[in-house]
């Protein structure tokens, strides 16, 4: 490796290291809910490993624990997942020039991490060729992800052991609760959480789960529209003064 | 309830090809090309839209408790709630909602 890349590598790892104590307590989260929601340790653990997303994995465990029809935890785990082709979009060209099994590569761990920092880190340095680029993207996960696949086997094998009476039942509602709050920072954000908790009640008597769908579909359209309504009344207050 | 078998298996997969192709996306097949920005809109808003939907019900008609309401689940949902929307800290949420369920479960009767 060529000692800027290497210099790029170890910039990546001193900036995701921190993260371990935030991935760490989460991975061990989810191997204890999933196992408590009764998925097996060995599903548990490749799990993670293959599908490396927090958020989507806790969806599929709630909804397979609740007999959902497979086309429709499927919608539903990877439209909370869709998120990425954003960060896809968004990164990809920073990455041109890298050969296609580097970008398959950099496909696998396309995380919030190394999406957020890889961003930053690009429009410092402009003058980065790609190996510099790749270099600093993959020294991001490298340290983090194996504490996802470790302490998700971790959690997977204490929560094999909990007795019931923790309530570890009202473990994953928590999780999606503290999940969904940070995200809470802007009317458009506000007004589609509320629209999908609205419409999933009243729809809650559909079968399958199909009433969530239907709920995250307005909700995606409730927040897009709003968006769009206050960016336009704010154009005309510019437009006004 | 023990979940195993083929359907999860099955659920595994599919999740792990589907998350897979939704990251290769743009990095491997679209290349050049970039979303128009009324996906990007949308998209912005995925999380938002299906977590809240998926766990309202859970919160207001528990399965532990029969799907009656019960207060010391609702305690702890709403501190988890308060405090996610101050702090931004996940863990500490997490951590302050569980602590208030058990609390609320060791009081109340």
């Amino acid at each position: 490796m060529r000692p800027e890349v290497s210099r790029a590598f170890r910039r990546g790892a001193a900036a995701g290291l921190p993260f371990i104590l935030v991935l760490g307590p989460f991975a061990l989260l989810f191997g204890v809910v999933a196992t408590e929601a009764g998925l097996p340790v060995l599903e548990t653990f490749v799990m993670s490993v293959l599908v490396l997303a927090g958020a989507g994995q806790f969806t599929a465990v709630q909804l397979l624990a609740e007999q959902t029809p497979v086309l429709i935890l499927l919608a539903a785990a990877l439209t909370v997942n869709l998120r990425m082709a954003m960060y896809s979009a968004s990164i990809a060209p920073y990455l041109r020039g890298a050969s296609h099994w580097q970008r398959a590569l950099a496909a696998y761990c396309l995380v919030d991490q190394n999406y957020a920092l890889g961003l930053l880190e690009y429009e410092k340095r402009p003058e980065q060729g790609i190996a510099e680029r790749l270099g600093f993207y993959f020294g991001v996960v490298v340290p983090i992800m194996p504490v996802w696949h470790g302490f998700t086997l971790v959690g997977a094998l204490v929560g094999e052991r909990i007795p019931d009476a923790f309530a570890l039942d009202f473990a994953l509602p928590i999780t999606f609760l503290a999940m969904v709050a940070p995200a809470l920072r802007t009317i458009p954000h506000v007004v589609a959480a509320l629209v999908s908790v609205g419409a999933a009640l009243l729809l809650a008597f559909l079968p399958y789960q199909i009433g969530l769908l239907g709920a995250a579909l307005l909700a995606m359209c409730a927040g897009a529209a709003t968006e769009q309504a206050l960016r336009r009344r704010r154009g005309k207050g510019v437009a006004w003064s | 309830m023990e979940l195993n078998g083929g359907k999860v298996w099955l659920v595994i997969v599919l999740l792990a090809l589907g998350t897979y192709l939704i990251r290769w996306s743009f990095l491997g097949l679209f290349g050049r090309k970039t979303f128009p920005e009324w996906v990007l809109r949308h998209l912005r808003y995925t999380p938002v839209a299906v977590l809240p939907g998926l766990v309202a019900p859970l919160v207001l008609w528990p399965e532990a408790t029969g799907g009656e309401p019960d207060p010391a689940r609702l305690a702890a949902a709403l501190v988890t709630l308060a405090l996610g929307c101050t702090t931004r800290n996940v863990l500490a949420s997490i951590l302050g909602g569980m602590a208030t369920l058990y609390l609320a479960l060791w009081i109340l009767p």
